[in-house]
């Protein structure tokens, strides 16, 4: 069965406030890509804990058809923040992800999956180093492998690609779109490059000032009248010869 | 460098499988030290006697004397395995409150709840002493164990509060030292002279008042504390990748954290109920087995134990050794020795990970 993830008027609420209100989808299917966007601050990432189930607030977040299903051992949650203090080796790191809730004894089937996900992500060759000696980039790459040994279903990554180089953007990217697709995962990702949701993206959803202002398919919701109203600058969307869209920024816009 | 999948794929099972091997061989050269410790403690004390008659007389050999066999068995053995038990428990205690509170300086001596437990027992000692003479041992067991509970909870309880900072709740911790250490001192003011004598000795922390029930106790304590953190070892684990990694993996971690903490306070009280303060076993046995072993529970845990219970057995045979004949109170030792090594771990934690 394909995994499936609907948001119905979700919101969160730190005490008496709301900090997000009002967040519904369709029917996010497993094998696609759904790119959240927005401003810095906007509820992004309140959203991604609310759906983690690491948030309350109103609404409803239906896994599968059943009824608030965030807790369900196939929804993986990648937190923005990957620091870390400790002398944990990215291997255990990796290792111990994948036995929580699982039986205690590490069979020679984890230690494969483990294997498997750090080469997928190259970064077998540090795998005995701790994760308080590595950069931000590779602790992000770690984390991410964390999720990915899991074998999720749906996949909730913030901002898995804040800190790596262009070429490991690149890479990571087409790594969770493949894998979305092959595995019948529903990824959803928050990210602010617009060039790299219009590459990967299915779906974008829209967040700003802690509601969301749209979701929809990727070239329908990019448009010049985005640019402007959330992210207040002037630009356009063009193809390239290749005919792929691309966000072109022309400067930021002159407020009257 | 030629990267290919099949051989880059089975080397990090290797490696790992090797690096658990050199762990559990870690593990076995602890326990062979401890119990080396522990002979050796068992053949020092005022009476002088060879290492051939204390063997003996362990082997239950009827060649030794009635008076070496009794030596032996009831006097120096419940302090010896005394030492192990605390050492363990201690040990262990200051492990699960460095992983749950995330912090390196945490331990039950630095966070106050040892002071705690000084000031119940005193209470006893003081204000108690005439009413219960026949059950003496325990009501001031009974009184520290509830004040060192009660500490464990506050702690716990403020480092659950928004915007608590590891440096918050080792300043904490500072202030119920503090405020222990005056109500201490109040009751002390307030004490009879024999009281205080009792007091003033019983914060020291000293192994010869071990008992057989007593010993009995304790290690029934770190028996069923050690399974259940054992259990817990992969959920333990993961709240070294953060709240919100381990929440999202599944752990309940504000449930695994007040249970952690109820039976650390069960650890950490039991001892100093008993012996009464010994200071830096929670502190430096898990920051040994750290180097040793690395941060996997599963390792970490039992390492800790056994430094921790290794640590303290070594300085009971020091304590006996300095001046041969007498025993100094074990507590003083700890302290000691503790201290440089507290200060070079403050100093060095800015350039390592704990």
């Amino acid at each position: 069965m394909v995994a499936t993830l609907q948001l119905t008027d979700v919101g969160v609420r730190y005490g008496k406030q709301d900090v997000l209100a009002g967040v519904t989808t369709p029917v996010l299917k497993g094998g696609e890509v759904t790119a959240v966007i927005g401003p810095n601050a906007a509820g992004k990432s309140s959203l991604f804990r609310r759906i983690a189930g690491l948030l309350d607030g109103p609404g409803d977040i239906r896994v599968d058809n059943g009824t608030s299903g965030a807790q369900a051992s196939h929804v993986c949650y990648m937190p923005q923040d990957t620091s870390v203090n400790t002398v944990l080796t990215v291997y255990e790191s990796v290792l111990l992800a994948r036995k929580q809730g699982a039986p205690r004894k590490v069979s020679d089937e984890d230690l494969q999956e483990v294997d498997r996900v750090l080469f997928s992500l190259r970064i077998d060759p540090i795998a005995f180093k701790g994760l308080n000696e590595l950069s931000g980039g590779q602790r992000q790459l770690v984390s991410l492998a964390q999720v990915l040994v899991r074998e999720p279903k749906i996949l909730l990554l913030d901002e898995p690609t804040s800190a790596l180089d262009l070429h490991r953007q690149v890479e990571v990217l087409a790594l969770i779109r493949s894998l979305a697709r092959e595995r019948e995962i529903c990824v959803v990702l928050a990210i602010h490059d617009l060039n790299q949701v219009l590459r990967v993206a299915d779906r974008v959803m829209v967040i700003d000032a802690g509601t969301m202002v749209s979701c929809g398919p990727v070239e329908a919701v990019i448009t010049p009248t985005l640019l402007q109203n959330i992210y207040r600058v002037d630009g356009r969307i063009e193809r390239c010869s290749r005919l792929c869209p691309h966000v072109i920024i022309d400067g930021p816009l002159e407020l009257a | 460098m030629a990267h290919s999948p099949a051989i880059a794929m089975t080397k990090g099972r290797g490696a790992y499988r090797v690096l658990v091997q050199r762990k559990k061989l870690v593990l076995l050269a602890l326990a062979v030290v401890l119990v080396l410790s522990v002979i050796a403690d068992l053949g020092l004390g005022p009476a002088r006697y060879s290492m051939h008659e204390v063997v003996l007389a362990l082997m239950g050999s009827p060649d030794v004397s009635e008076q070496i066999s009794v030596v032996i068995w009831d006097i120096r053995m419940p302090v010896a395995l005394m030492a192990v038990v605390v050492g363990a428990a201690l040990s262990a205690a200051g492990a699960q409150m460095q992983t749950i509170l995330n912090n390196p300086l945490a331990s039950p001596f630095t966070l106050g709840i040892s002071a705690a437990a000084s000031f119940g027992a005193s209470v006893a000692l003081v204000f108690g002493v005439g009413f219960l003479p026949w059950a003496i041992d325990y009501v001031v067991s009974l009184n520290a164990l509830i004040m060192a509970m009660l500490a464990a909870l506050f702690i716990h309880f403020m480092s659950q509060r928004r915007g608590v900072t590891v440096e918050t709740i080792v300043l904490l911790g500072i202030t119920l030292v503090f405020t222990f250490n005056a109500l201490l001192a109040l009751v002390q003011y307030l004490a009879s002279e024999q009281a205080l004598t009792a007091v003033v000795f019983w914060t020291m922390g000293s192994l010869t008042r071990a008992t057989w029930p007593k010993l009995a106790i304790t290690t029934a304590v770190v028996a069923v504390s050690l399974p259940l953190f054992m259990r817990r070892a992969w959920a333990l684990t993961a709240l070294r990748l953060g709240d919100d990694k381990a929440a999202s993996f599944g752990v309940n971690v504000r449930w695994l954290r007040l249970e952690t903490m109820m039976i650390i306070s069960l650890l950490a009280a039991v001892p100093v109920a008993f012996v009464g303060t010994i200071g830096f076993i929670g502190l430096v046995g898990p920051h040994i087995a750290r180097m040793l072993v690395g941060e996997d529970q599963r390792y970490f845990l039992p390492a800790s134990v056994l430094s921790g219970a290794a640590i303290l057995s070594l300085t009971s045979v020091i304590s006996k050794s300095i001046v041969p004949g007498t025993i100094f109170p074990i507590g003083i030792i700890t302290a000691l020795v503790g201290v440089p090594f507290l200060f070079s771990l403050i100093m060095s934690t800015r350039r390592r990970a704990w």
